[in-house]
């Protein structure tokens, strides 16, 4: 890439500029042990992220397609998008981990009737969406085959 | 779909032969494209953009050393400007995700081994990325933690959440800057278009990318609304996920208990006074009793957290401006304001001048037309417009000025 624009270098240099700034913070305000619970912590999420959430949609998305009539898959894959990130979103209120016994105004509602009442709408919205598929025939399903695979389903 | 890869792969990566690691060829989903990565992170920027800005004006109002003084008004500022931001980064936890799915393959990316050049090119754009996946991550993981006040850390949240933020948004400018002529491509060609897609990402599956992408702003509009009920009223009742209903004691929600802060009813009993202290042992104290004989005024302010939380009250009680009066402060004179409470952070805060001097500023006695209650502050509180909801100091007992 011999002609790198000069507003991508300025861009490229102002952002290294404000990430070193943020490192000296980083560095600067806080003793050893504290930075290296954060160390654990930022690493840490990549980690979880690359090597388990990902795996698990790859895994989920695969069992999917092997088990889901073909009317089903596009439904599906939506309400699965939208559950599975709301269902991680709420992981800190469904374990009411950070719940105080002297304050009741915290966490103040029954976040697995709520986080059900959700699923239950999705998966419902789903069937339906599924069973409509189903009804005109196919031809709005989404083709027979695996979505994003190495190695073929059959 | 079981990551277990095509048996020639040992020729491209000098891994040893039968390690379960997929190539980027094995993502073979057309989703997976710059087409659908560009438009996801398009918001995904533009909600880490809002979160920064926000970010930036919250650790600001909670700065005792403010150059230029943060304003007063307007009193609903800061409830906004907060709420945005942890609206904005729940937003922002789904197009996360939907953006890390796409380029997943990018993990994978084969080293162009003995190219010393090349190589030290290709690792510092993964280094650059590393840092941004990890920042990412981190901001919107401690971000989310925090709103439900789950601290599972040693770190010190403010100042690490603050650091890396700046961390986050370096390594996000630079990989605009990287993959900018790759984004300008993307998003003024169509979806559909394959211009920049890897040779393998061919597959179409149950999802075209349209669907992936209405699947992800619905996804987003889910998040938000489950969420931001606690801060924006009529969502109350949807958000069935929001970490605060909005209710509690005289109608609002608190944050610190008197438990927790180690203060007493003894101790705001007939004994205490609210004293002014101008300059050295010159007090001016008044009981609440004196206090409640003194002009009365009515205030609607919100209380907002930094955790994204707010709720507007009735305040009543006497204006600062009129005691600091009394006590013969100039005006534009910066204060600390010291509290009762024995434990955690902000029992002595500094109070700018501009603050002081506003209107709308009393030293509250009562909270919607009741006496405070104890965990509200009693027997007395700083109320103050854009106030950053930590610096509101219950249970006062004394205005010094610096």
């Amino acid at each position: 890439m011999g002609g790198v624009s000069t507003t991508r270098s300025a861009l490229g240099a102002l952002g290294f500029l404000v990430g070193v700034y943020g490192a000296y913070l980083l560095l600067s305000r806080q003793d050893l042990d504290q930075l290296l619970s954060a160390a654990i912590w930022l690493a840490g999420g990549v980690v979880v992220h690359d090597g388990l959430v990902a795996l698990a949609a790859l895994g989920l998305v695969a069992l999917g397609a092997r088990l889901l009539p073909a009317a089903a898959r596009t439904p599906a894959a939506v309400g699965f998008v939208v559950l599975g990130s709301i269902t991680i979103l709420a992981i800190p209120m469904l374990g009411r981990f950070g719940a105080k016994d002297d304050n009741a105004t915290l966490l103040d509602r029954n976040y697995g009737l709520g986080w059900l009442g959700i699923v239950v709408l999705v998966v419902a919205a789903v069937l339906v969406a599924s069973v409509l598929r189903a009804r005109s025939g196919g031809r709005a399903a989404g083709p027979a085959t695996g979505t994003d695979v190495e190695g073929d389903p059959s | 779909m079981t990551p277990s890869p095509p048996p020639s792969r040992s020729s491209r990566s000098p891994l040893p032969d039968g390690l379960p690691i997929p190539s980027e060829d094995d993502f073979t989903s057309r989703l997976r494209s710059p087409a659908v990565a560009a438009r996801v992170g398009l918001w995904l920027g533009i909600s880490f953009g809002v979160c920064f800005l926000t970010g930036l004006i919250s650790h600001y109002a909670q700065n005792g050393n403010q150059p230029i003084p943060f304003p007063a008004s307007p009193f609903w500022g800061y409830r906004v400007t907060q709420g945005l931001h942890v609206i904005s980064g729940t937003a922002a936890i789904p197009l996360l995700l939907v953006k890390l799915w796409a380029v997943y393959p990018r993990l994978f990316q084969s080293m162009p081994w003995g190219n010393v050049r090349a190589m030290a090119v290709t690792g510092l754009e993964r280094l650059s990325i590393a840092v941004l996946v990890a920042g990412g991550v981190f901001m919107l993981l401690t971000g989310l933690l925090n709103t439900a006040q789950w601290y599972p850390w040693s770190f010190s949240f403010r100042p690490t959440h603050y650091a890396v933020a700046w961390v986050t948004i370096g390594a996000l400018v630079v990989h605009i800057a990287v993959k900018l002529p790759v984004i300008r491509d993307a998003l003024t060609g169509d979806v559909e278009d394959t211009t920049h897609d890897r040779p393998s990402a061919v597959e179409t599956g149950a999802l075209s990318r349209r669907g992936l992408l209405r699947t992800t702003w619905a996804a987003t509009g889910i998040a938000v609304l489950a969420t931001a009920g606690s801060t924006v009223p009529f969502l109350r009742n949807v958000s069935v996920l929001a970490v605060r209903t909005g209710d509690g004691p005289q109608g609002v929600p608190i944050n610190r208990s008197a438990r927790a802060a180690q203060v007493t009813m003894e101790e705001g009993g007939a004994g205490w006074t609210l004293d002014v202290v101008n300059g050295e042992g010159v007090a001016t104290s008044w009981s609440r009793s004196d206090l409640e004989q003194l002009t009365q005024r009515t205030e609607t302010l919100p209380i907002a957290c930094v955790e994204g939380w707010s709720a507007s009250a009735e305040w009543t009680g006497v204006r600062l401006r009129d005691l600091l009066d009394a006590a013969g402060v100039p005006t534009g004179t910066d204060l600390r304001m010291v509290s009762l409470q024995k434990r955690y952070a902000f029992g002595v805060t500094e109070l700018q001048g501009n603050f002081a001097d506003a209107d709308k500023t009393l030293v509250a006695l009562k909270l919607n037309g009741e006496d405070l209650s104890l965990d509200h502050g009693y027997p007395a509180r700083l109320i103050a417009p854009n106030r950053p909801g930590v610096l509101q100091t219950k249970w006062l007992t004394s205005v010094e000025v610096i």
